[in-house]
């Protein structure tokens, strides 16, 4: 009889606006009188401005306004304890590309023009690129002034359990060292921001932003004003992965150029400036030593990780911790030893791209059990399944685990793939790998410490039937919108589209921290959950006076609520909220969530627990070619357990964009920069024509598989799909380049080159391997 | 010096008259003086896709093509796809399929998969996917995008759709 929208795949509440074009992203948007708005940005990684003349500057037909870093002192950073940017330079510049100045004027190319025409006296400055450099006491410090002069961010030192009497334990130990690279999200949508200051002082912005919340915050503390005069709304936006995280420069400038000419400012960045703006995954060097016991059991790891990570802090703090959280992770361990560095360089800030911090040490742990599995004999799923955690469990280093199906993942990957019919047995050039991972589903604790909600949903039902759902949360191509109807209507027994949303506007929604993290599922999920039990109430109740029956008896579904003892007794759903509007007045509420008091044992361990963790498993099938180098591949099997598919079509769709991205991660992507020559700071390819991101034919067969652990307290059992899918995606790759030529490629991107010198050096060492054998 | 040039362009079927920078391109009349703000601005190089529109009939990169050039030609937009407020069965896949995700590129996407069912309605897999190597979709993978276009092509030949 009830016809439930859980667990029904297909289309969008709000798919069709974007797929007509109708949808309105931030550059879409016109404005009376409006102004462009452009940077000029720094030409060398590291220099001292000396002066700015902008005299010249002005003095072009066009131009209304040209701000530097006099005009906009404060500084400002998403991570509290790392508040290192200024909008504009204030003193150094310290990557190519750092914002000196901005200009609005009445378009984008008069704009463009007098950024030329400003005078920058720069006294140039030592450039510090390597992790050597940085971590060199001789060599110059990018940020003057900090507690301790040194380009180190942040380290952290963890240690659970003895990792000595791990290692003492081990039958085989392996110690070795990675590199993972630095990438870039590539949005489609370059970052774009609409300012409009009112005649009352008031301040809309509209942004291309993840994290309207934070923004709102960092607006009213560069510009100086009150947070309430202040409104930040999110329009369409063309995706983030992580790169429209942080409050960034565009945005205040575009805000104080409009306050300074009373006119709305439109700042559109350019794709070459995406890529200098960047935020993306950090780079990573690796150690990576960890004990086996013959059966496979992990004795303990001790891992050491150091990362170049950009001229300003970013995320970079969280980072350091994300860099070890997880490593406890799919797989029991009592004994684990932890270092990150997150150091100061010369380039554009690193900060959170799709698996934050967690994709690289990922990398590395996942390679390491297939050495092990192969020197010891074992298979590697199967040593995986039998190490996988339990439910309802605490990992080492005190993450509290509620529902797993690690091993079911593993065993779906396996038999969809074949695994086990081909493993170890396919011709030369064939091969297949296999890895595991586990993800959070949003942080205990928000990124300023508060005692308030994560999220909250306002719901307002009133006598036409309609369901409007307020909330903070921001869809950025993920589904949040539809989650939330689905979750309300499951409840009221309506269907998704008879809800409307109205999402991340700060003057009329209610908080939801944004779209980072993987938390907006299970937080605003669970937040529209308590809103919509509370209406339900409201319903059931009037309806039970009416139908003359307990409020246990009433039933919900199909858009009528029902006597359950007799169903023939019945009331449109429009009905009984005009029953309940009558009873109690409005129906209006809000619910919010807040993650549970989870203590932790270890007092520093505040950055990363999360009130549940996702699951995958991945298997990949490749064809290496031993005469070019050149790796394809065939197919990818990915398992995941998202807790509960509110919507499978949309998991499936988050489960295949992540294993993509794992894919260009795999092979193509490398955000680096020219260390040397007159060409020094610069990025090697910043378009997407030099900087390779997959194409249809560069992106292989998805089988995305949809396992549900539905977890005790995710909404309806959910819990994330849009980031841990592409943990185990490298891993596995290389996994399987193994199984087909025999070469660990501990260095990603695995580049045709890269693969040929491997197996050059293979070829090498068997030979000689042979001789002494022969000798012998 | 004046550059500014008039040029006609049938877009959508209607007749505009435009008075142009010689150097504005094709996409910067379109979103800025038509405000036909469907066709999205990727990359100003021609290498996305998220900005293709069809002339005469034909898939081109806006970002790329001077407004100059199309003077006296058909413009075709995601705006004039789904004319009489009714999506095509292209754009009703791709809402199925959830084809789309922050939709940023599926304007691209929409004509460039409606200029080649337009000249070869029975086009195989691999030549829908030889067409859109030219569009980057940086969210979905594109295995919805294939499913939603062979999904499509099966109705508009009359076969059943799965969907």
């Amino acid at each position: 009889m009830k016809d439930s929208c859980l667990g029904r795949g297909g289309r969008k509440i709000d798919g069709m606006e974007r797929i007509t074009g109708r949808a309105v992203f931030t550059a879409d948007m016109t404005r009376p009188g409006m102004l462009h708005a452009a940077f000029l940005r720094s030409p060398h990684p590291h220099a001292r401005v000396i002066s700015i003349d902008t005299s010249q500057a002005m003095k072009i037909e066009g131009v209304k306004s040209i701000i530097t870093g006099e005009h906009l002192p404060i500084n400002f950073g998403v991570i509290p304890v790392a508040q290192d940017e200024h909008a504009l330079a204030t003193d150094k510049v310290r990557f190519v590309g750092d914002e000196v100045a901005a200009v609005a004027a009445i378009s984008r190319s008069i704009a463009i023009e007098a950024t030329r025409a400003i005078e920058v006296k720069y006294e140039v400055l030592e450039p510090v690129y390597s992790i050597e450099d940085a971590l060199n006491p001789e060599k110059p410090i990018l940020h003057e002034g900090r507690r301790k002069a040194s380009n180190v961010l942040r380290r952290v030192f963890q240690k659970y359990g003895d990792i000595d009497a791990g290692m003492e334990e081990a039958d085989l130990i392996i110690d070795e060292d990675y590199f993972y690279p630095g990438s870039t999200h590539v949005p489609l949508e370059t970052q774009t921001a609409l300012a409009e200051w009112d005649e009352n002082g008031k301040l809309t912005l509209h942004s291309s932003t993840q994290v309207p919340h934070y923004l709102h915050k960092a607006l009213a503390r560069v510009l100086q004003v009150r947070t309430q005069d202040v409104r930040v709304i999110k329009p369409a936006v063309g995706a983030g992965y992580g790169g429209k995280s942080d409050p960034f420069s565009h945005e205040f400038c575009a805000a104080e150029l409009s306050r300074r000419t009373g006119r709305p400012v439109m700042f559109i960045l350019d794709r070459e400036e995406v890529f200098y703006t960047h935020r993306g995954r950090h780079p990573a060097k690796m150690s990576l030593k960890m004990g086996f016991k013959n059966n496979g059991e992990i004795t303990g790891v001790d891992f050491k990780v150091v990362s170049p990570g950009g001229a300003y802090a970013s995320f970079g703090v969280v980072t350091s911790y994300y860099f070890g959280v997880f490593m406890t992770l799919p797989y029991k361990l009592e004994n684990y030893r932890f270092e990150a560095k997150r150091l100061y360089t010369n380039h554009p800030p690193c900060g959170p791209k799709r698996g934050h911090g967690a994709i690289q040490p990922r990398f590395a742990l996942e390679m390491h059990i297939d050495k092990a599995a192969c020197q010891l004999g074992l298979d590697p799923a199967e040593m995986r399944r039998k190490n996988g955690v339990e439910p309802n469990t605490e990992t080492c280093n005190g993450l509290r685990i509620t529902s797993v199906a690690i091993d079911e993942c593993i065993e779906e990957a396996v038999k969809a793939s074949g695994y086990n019919e081909k493993y170890g047995k396919l011709p030369l050039g064939k091969g297949i790998g296999i890895a595991g991972s586990a993800y959070m589903c949003g942080a205990l604790h928000g990124i300023y410490q508060n005692e308030m909600p994560q999220s909250a949903v306002q719901l307002l039902v009133d006598r036409s039937g309609r369901v409007a759902i307020y909330s903070g949360t921001s869809d950025i191509g993920q589904g949040s919108n539809h989650m939330l109807a689905a979750v309300v209507a499951e409840r009221l027994g309506i269907e998704p589209t008879d809800c409307h949303v109205l999402e991340a506007d700060t003057a009329l929604t209610p908080v939801d921290l944004g779209s980072y993290s993987s938390r907006v599922t299970f937080m605003a999920g669970n937040a529209a959950l308590s809103a919509v039990n509370q209406v339900r109430e409201r319903i059931v109740s009037a309806a039970a006076t009416k139908l003359e029956c307990e409020p246990s008896d009433i039933i919900l579904s199909n858009g009528e609520v029902f006597n359950g003892v007799s169903p023939d007794r019945k009331l449109e759903f429009k009905e009984a909220v005009v029953l309940a509007e009558s009873a109690g007045g409005t129906v209006s509420v809000v619910g919010h969530y807040k993650p549970p008091p989870i203590g932790s044992r270890f007092r520093r361990q505040s950055v990363g627990p999360s009130p549940s963790y996702s699951f995958t498993a991945q298997v990949a099938a490749v064809t290496v070619d031993c005469e070019t180098g050149i790796v394809i591949v065939d197919k990818i099997w990915c398992a995941h357990d998202c807790g509960k598919a509110i919507n499978p079509t949309i998991v499936e769709g988050q489960i295949e964009g992540s294993v993509y991205m794992g894919v260009g991660e795999a092979f193509l992507e490398d955000h680096t920069f020219h260390t040397s020559g007159h060409a020094k700071g610069l990025h090697f390819g910043p378009s997407i024509l030099e900087y390779k991101i997959p194409t249809i034919h560069d992106t292989p067969e998805i089988e995305a598989i949809i396992i549900e652990s539905n977890d005790p307290e995710g909404p309806f059992g959910a819990k994330e799909a849009g980031e841990g899918p592409q943990m185990a995606t490298v891993p596995a790759i290389a996994n399987a380049i193994y199984d087909a030529v025999g070469v660990w490629m501990n260095e990603a991107p695995f580049t045709p080159d890269k693969v040929l010198r491997a197996l050059k050096n293979k070829a090498r060492a068997d030979k000689r391997n042979a001789k002494i054998g022969g000798a012998e | 010096m004046n550059n500014d040039l008039v040029i006609n362009l049938n877009v959508n079927g209607d007749s505009r008259s435009l008075l142009v920078g010689a150097n504005r391109t094709l996409l910067e009349a379109l979103r800025g003086d038509l405000r036909l703000t469907g066709t999205k601005h990727g990359c100003d190089a021609g290498d996305c896709g998220s900005c293709t529109v069809t002339i005469d009939g034909e898939p081109v990169l806006s970002c790329i093509t001077l407004a100059a050039e199309a003077n006296g030609c058909e413009i075709g937009t995601i705006e004039g796809v789904a004319t009489t407020g009714k999506p095509s069965q292209l754009q009703r896949s791709f809402d199925d399929n959830v084809a789309s995700q922050c939709g940023y590129c599926t304007p691209g996407f929409i004509i460039a998969l409606d200029a080649l069912f337009k000249h070869e309605p029975d086009a195989p897999e691999n030549r829908i996917r030889e067409i859109l190597g030219s569009n980057i979709c940086r969210c979905t993978g594109y295995t919805k995008i294939i499913d939603a276009a062979l999904e499509a092509q099966s109705v508009m030949l009359g076969g059943d759709s799965e969907g």
